[in-house]
């Protein structure tokens, strides 16, 4: 079930003075259940690529293969490939559309030729999965806070099974608790139903609790592909790009700077605790050490004077 | 796909149009509007296809984003052209049941045809070398003197400017809100027209919804900044003509000289 895109480029208004060169010869390749982070400042070029992934938008050049079809090639059924890639949209909350939360979480599965009672077997199940309350299942969408309108929307798209899910920014205007749930709900989506995960975000700290693998987009290149301990090591490069690695690297190559000999690939909070308590225990019994050599010698010092 | 609809959208260049005073612009096109229908020959319309070329090629802007909105009316166009060409009576040149074709029909047709696509031309070359807010000033200052009977000629003109600045961001919406729903299945382009109609419920609904929260906001925002209507009111770039407006005005009056001679002469 793998993505791939070849040398994908994608131009806005290509030949007028509005043109805008959104991807420029992007090749990556998305196999099956990874937790995949996407970063990039605004006008990087995400929300352009993620949408080549399930065929919303066909490129100016280059191919998309999905399970090694390409997507736009004629006869294509790019229905079925938007129903196994799910695609969460910034804002999803203002895609509801239904007079209950129920209606509107079934609408993808429906259009999938569930039946009504299926459909809403689907709604029940994904909404339960993103945390959405059994009480305001009957609510109007239009009631419900942001969080909830955002779950709700999440729901929406998780409800048509997809095998892979992209998120584009679905923590934004959340307040922390919110962000925190979600995130956490995503991650667990992504160990329940072993589904690939392609999450799109501004913040370096939940990419780095969550992903497996990081893609840093800069002027619609993919700028780094790896491992997000292997790309905060770029911590330079990517403050460059208008962007920054995750606070705690800071913290962890300040104090190696300063002599502490902490492990400056911790990316998480957790982490960094661990290495510096090491470190900090390490130090002490050095400097006994050292105390202890010390003596030693002022003890010859003093023999040899006298 | 959705946000190819130009009518109405600025094109960035540097040109002489583009420095105009929209007051000029607007004039302008008052004038090449008058003069379309004040011809009645084709020898009058290869005076205004000169002057609306000569405009065309000062503009800078590209042909093609001319004639991108005779796209929209290009329907209206060809039932116009039929229904002349059909029904006009006159020498019959061509005859099909109650289908006839006559001369006059056809030199209806022709100039008809003509005068709609000149009509949108002309207007696209005022908003392509125009920005909504310049054309909105212009119309404002244009029509003052109006406030004097009491027509609210700056509330008329910020509607209008609101509603030109909500053009592309509600176009942008449109394409946003449909890529999310056409993402969970949605088909927005097969069946009857009864199917595509409700296919629609879930574009508009949220449509209507962003355009409702995007008006209470503006609105807000607006009263946040004591806005309270046009008395006393005064602009950070009042409008002021240059040398090149005088010209305009000069080109403008042979122009409209040359049209309603033609149209005196009967050629």
């Amino acid at each position: 079930m793998s993505i791939e895109l070849k040398n994908v480029t994608y131009t806005y208004s290509p030949g007028t003075s509005y043109e805008i060169h959104a991807v420029r010869d992007v090749s990556l390749l998305i196999p099956d259940g990874q937790f995949i982070g996407m970063i990039g400042h605004t006008g990087s070029g995400k929300s352009t690529l993620i949408q080549h992934f399930n065929g919303l938008i066909r490129p100016t050049s280059g191919t998309v293969l999905y399970n090694g079809e390409d997507v736009w090639a004629e006869n294509y059924d790019r229905k079925k490939l938007r129903s196994e890639v799910g695609l969460v949209f910034q804002y999803p909350e203002h895609q509801l559309f239904e007079n209950d939360v129920l209606s509107d979480v079934c609408f993808g599965p429906m259009n999938q030729g569930l039946s009504r009672q299926e459909a809403e077997k689907e709604a029940r199940k994904a909404l339960l999965q993103v945390g959405f309350k059994e009480k305001n299942f009957g609510k109007s969408p239009f009631e419900l806070s942001g969080g909830q309108k955002k779950r709700a929307a999440i729901a929406g798209v998780l409800a048509m099974n997809p095998k892979i899910l992209i998120l584009d920014e679905p923590t934004a205007g959340l307040d922390p608790k919110g962000r925190d749930d979600i995130l956490d709900q995503i991650a667990q989506l992504h160990k329940l139903r072993g589904i690939t995960i392609i999450l799109v975000s501004h913040s370096m700290e939940d990419i780095a609790k969550y992903v497996e693998r990081l893609i840093v987009m800069n002027h619609g290149q993919a700028a780094f592909d790896d491992t997000p301990k292997k790309v905060f090591l770029h911590y330079k490069e990517l403050e460059k790009m208008g962007l920054a690695a995750p606070q705690i690297t800071y913290i962890m190559h300040a104090l190696k700077e300063n002599g502490l000999d902490v492990d400056e690939n911790a990316t998480t909070v957790d982490e960094a605790r661990e290495s510096i308590l090491k470190a900090l225990k390490g130090n002490r019994s050095k400097q006994a050490q050292e105390e202890g050599s010390s003596g030693q010698k002022a003890e010859q010092e003093g023999r040899k004077n006298g | 796909m959705i946000r190819d609809i130009t009518l109405g959208q600025y094109y960035p260049a540097k040109s002489a149009l583009h420095r105009l005073d929209p007051r000029t612009k607007l004039i302008g096109t008052l004038v090449f509007i008058v003069s379309v229908f004040l011809f009645h020959t084709f020898l009058g319309y290869a005076v205004a296809t000169v002057f609306l070329g000569g405009m065309i090629l000062t503009s800078k802007v590209p042909v093609k984003f001319m004639f991108k909105g005779l796209k929209a009316i290009f329907l209206i166009l060809m039932i116009t052209v039929v229904f002349n060409i059909l029904l006009t009576p006159g020498d019959v040149l061509w005859q099909w049941g109650i289908l006839r074709v006559t001369k006059e029909g056809l030199s209806l047709a022709g100039r008809m045809a003509i005068r709609l696509a000149y009509l949108v031309i002309g207007s696209s070359v005022m908003t392509l070398t125009t920005t909504p807010n310049q054309l909105t000033d212009g119309l404002e200052r244009l029509l003052r003197p109006l406030n004097k009977i009491h027509v609210p000629v700056h509330e008329i003109a910020m509607m209008m400017s609101i509603a030109l600045r909500f053009i592309p961001i509600l176009l942008e919406e449109t394409d946003k809100i449909m890529k999310a729903q056409i993402a969970r299945g949605a088909d927005f382009e097969t069946g009857n027209i009864i199917q595509k109609a409700k296919n629609m419920v879930p574009l508009l609904v949220p449509l209507f919804i962003s355009a409702f929260r995007r008006a209470n906001d503006l609105a807000m925002a607006m009263e946040a900044r004591c806005y309270h209507g046009g008395d006393h009111r005064t602009q950070m770039k009042p409008l002021k003509y240059a040398g090149c407006d005088y010209l305009a005005y000069g080109v403008l009056a042979l122009y409209l000289a040359v049209a309603i001679a033609f149209r005196a002469v009967g050629i």
